[in-house]
């Protein structure tokens, strides 16, 4: 079983979150602890899978025992453990802060089905190497996102999942309907099947029909300029610890993985949808940052933001050299890190002040020194500021862009990169130095398990930079960034490791 | 049961009485022949629900919750999901995830395709107990907004 990890990855969030709704509300505590074990398994193997690959190569799982590409499959090559380390690690540490957080909700249990339900969804998403399989974790991940947005039950956060729902269905739909004209044209829903078949008929109309429909639905679930007005409004909405599921990794899964995954691989990125890939990507970035400076909602700001970051991880990708694609990846590992961190972070401001307000905020650096000074943190590493793992992400892509010639989109880069700094020096203005407000004297540091993910993912921020290092990224970073190089030798790569 | 300030007329009332236990056997027979017959656990989930669903129509919320409640539904559509991913799992054993690891049997008779109807019966606790709570968190949610107005 440790030979083949492969279906652990959704088996045991799926078990945990059903034996969560079967006896959370008989056991106290018995939740947290499940929850906790259930994430931490899965980060110790998505970690362990990283020197696995390294040892055997590529691995397909055949489910049921069927051989592809009439069975299922399930595919675990770099890029694969590349976002499950991502998303894994990350959801351990938001699991672990919930336990405190979640206090103030009633249901915590219905909370824990959700969220390990979303994590199944994502890994789902990740190692499948089946069309239809993706489109149906992604749809797992997606409606359990919905639920946990609306997860307050006030009006706003009822209107806000609502929209979501709206917007997130419209996506699934565009997906689905791209998923079918793939499947009209190939008669196959295997991916690796599907590219073979699409290279030997060559191009066709209904593949580009295709494209631009998975341009539109993955777009929109990767909120990229102009298919982002519903983040803004869901993001916020949620409970703190789904707020950083949210924008540190379901938005990249279901989105920026599933885009890179059919577009480099399966249909192979031609020059036009890389260079509209590369327009949105900016106009995120630029957008993205000036929406950001004007919001003095705390979680609203940081939602904003995400926008603005996930144009650069596009732009680096959609560059399509291999600097670009290293620095677009490097880049979507920082920001999940990071924009993670600033969500618990607003959390905990929340959670000991009541506010999200940046206005009635101030001087909460004396009250609750780990708060603040995590927030330093990932406000430098957003900002791009040395040594934090942003600033290398960062000045990659924007080496990578002047290196390919694409010297306006650069400018814009290094332009928006200054806007974040602005404001974030906003944030930690307004809610951390300064005098502090009337009314706020009360106010007492986070409990301890929040302060463990918050020190843990700043720990991460600073040491990130070192995966920089040939010797440390070589067989995570740089591999996962050879798998999206090498395109269509997907089909290469998963008939060779068929057995 | 007959309450008659409850529910819909005595004509109603009747059929339902008479037609209900028909309708439930009728679910049980689509989830127990899924694999040898159109149907399988979904099919015979859903019409397994509409019997209960029934009754709630019928007879009013309080008759219906009195023979399954919320509680109870809420049991077996985990138990149904535990039961799927545990059989799932056990194909681990034996090599694969969702392997079919017991004998198959001789095609189209009833006890045979190995672990199929098994599958069936977990899918059909999941759907049958998930579609009934559906319905009655709609109507209840909707009973509790009038009480608020009041």
């Amino acid at each position: 079983m440790m030979q083949n990890p492969l279906p652990l990855f959704i088996a045991i969030p799926l078990a945990s979150a059903f034996l969560n709704s079967l006896l959370g509300k008989r056991i106290k505590g018995f939740s947290d602890v499940l929850s906790s074990i259930a994430t931490l398994a899965l980060a110790a193997i998505s970690i362990y899978s990283v020197f696995l690959i390294k040892d055997v190569g590529s691995i397909v799982y055949k489910v049921g025992g069927w051989m592809p590409p009439i069975g299922i499959a399930m595919v675990m090559d770099s890029l694969t453990v590349f976002m499950l380390v991502t998303i894994n690690v990350v959801a351990f540490l938001i699991s672990v802060y919930s336990i405190n957080y979640m206090e103030k909700y009633t249901e915590k249990g219905i909370f824990y089905s959700l969220f390990l339900l979303m994590i199944a969804g994502m890994n789902g998403v990740i190692i499948s190497g089946d069309m239809f399989n993706l489109y149906v974790f992604l749809e797992i991940a997606a409606i359990s996102s919905y639920a946990l947005v609306a997860f307050g039950t006030e009006q706003e956060e009822l209107e806000a999942s609502f929209k979501y729902a709206v917007m997130g269905s419209l996506a699934s739909s565009f997906i689905l309907l791209g998923i079918v004209f793939l499947y009209s044209y190939t008669s196959t829903l295997n991916m690796a099947d599907m590219a073979m078949t699409l290279l030997t008929n060559g191009p066709s109309r209904i593949v580009l029909l295709a494209s631009v429909l998975f341009l539109m639905g993955f777009g929109l679930k990767s909120a990229l300029v102009p298919f982002h007005a519903w983040l803004p409004d869901a993001h916020p909405s949620a409970p703190a610890p789904i707020s950083a599921m949210l924008s540190g990794v379901l938005i990249k899964s279901l989105g920026v993985y599933a885009m890179v995954r059919i577009f480099f691989s399966v249909l192979g990125a031609t020059p036009e949808i890389l260079s509209i890939l590369m327009v949105i990507g900016s106009l995120s970035i630029v957008i993205g940052a000036c929406l950001a400076l004007g919001q003095w909602d705390f979680k609203r700001l940081l939602a904003y933001s995400s926008i603005n970051q996930i144009g650069y991880v596009i732009l680096g990708i959609s560059l399509g050299t291999p600097l670009g694609i290293l620095g677009g990846l490097f880049h979507l590992l920082n920001h999940s890190v990071f924009k993670s961190l600033l969500f618990l972070n607003s959390g905990a401001v929340e959670y000991s002040t009541g506010t999200r307000d940046l206005q009635k905020m101030g001087g909460l650096r004396e009250k609750m020194p780990v708060t603040a000074l995590t927030s330093l943190v990932g406000s430098m590493s957003i900002a791009g500021v040395p040594p934090f793992n942003g600033f290398w992400s960062k000045l990659i892509i924007i080496v990578a862009c002047v290196q390919s010639g694409h010297f306006v989109h650069a400018s814009w880069a290094v332009l928006a990169s200054i806007i974040t700094l602005a404001y974030f020096l906003k944030v930690q203005k307004h809610a951390f130095f300064g005098e502090l407000k009337e009314g706020l004297s009360n106010v007492k540091e986070a409990p301890f398990f929040m302060k463990f993910s918050m020190i843990v993912l700043a720990i991460i921020c600073l040491a990130g930079g070192l995966l920089m290092l040939p010797a440390v990224s070589g067989d995570f970073l740089k591999a996962a960034r050879d798998v999206v190089l090498a395109g269509q030798d997907y089909i290469t790569v998963v008939f060779g490791a068929i057995k | 049961m007959d309450n008659p300030k409850h529910g819909m007329t005595l004509i109603v009332k009747t059929i339902t009485r008479l037609t209900v236990g028909l309708i439930l056997l009728f679910g049980i027979y689509i989830v127990s022949h899924g694999h040898v017959s159109p149907g399988g656990g979904f099919a015979g989930g859903v019409i397994i629900a509409l019997s209960f669903i029934h009754i709630l129509l019928a007879f009013g919320k309080e008759v219906a919750l009195k023979r399954i409640s919320y509680n109870v539904a809420s049991f077996f559509e985990s138990l149904g999901a535990i039961m799927f991913i545990t059989l799932a799992l056990l194909g681990i054993g034996s090599g694969y995830f969702l392997l079919n690891f017991i004998s198959k049997g001789e095609p189209f008779r009833l006890f045979s395709s190995g672990l199929i109807p098994l599958y069936n019966v977990a899918i059909s606790f999941k759907v049958g107990a998930g579609l009934f709570i559906i319905f009655v968190i709609l109507v209840t949610f909707r009973l509790t907004k009038k009480d608020d107005r009041e």
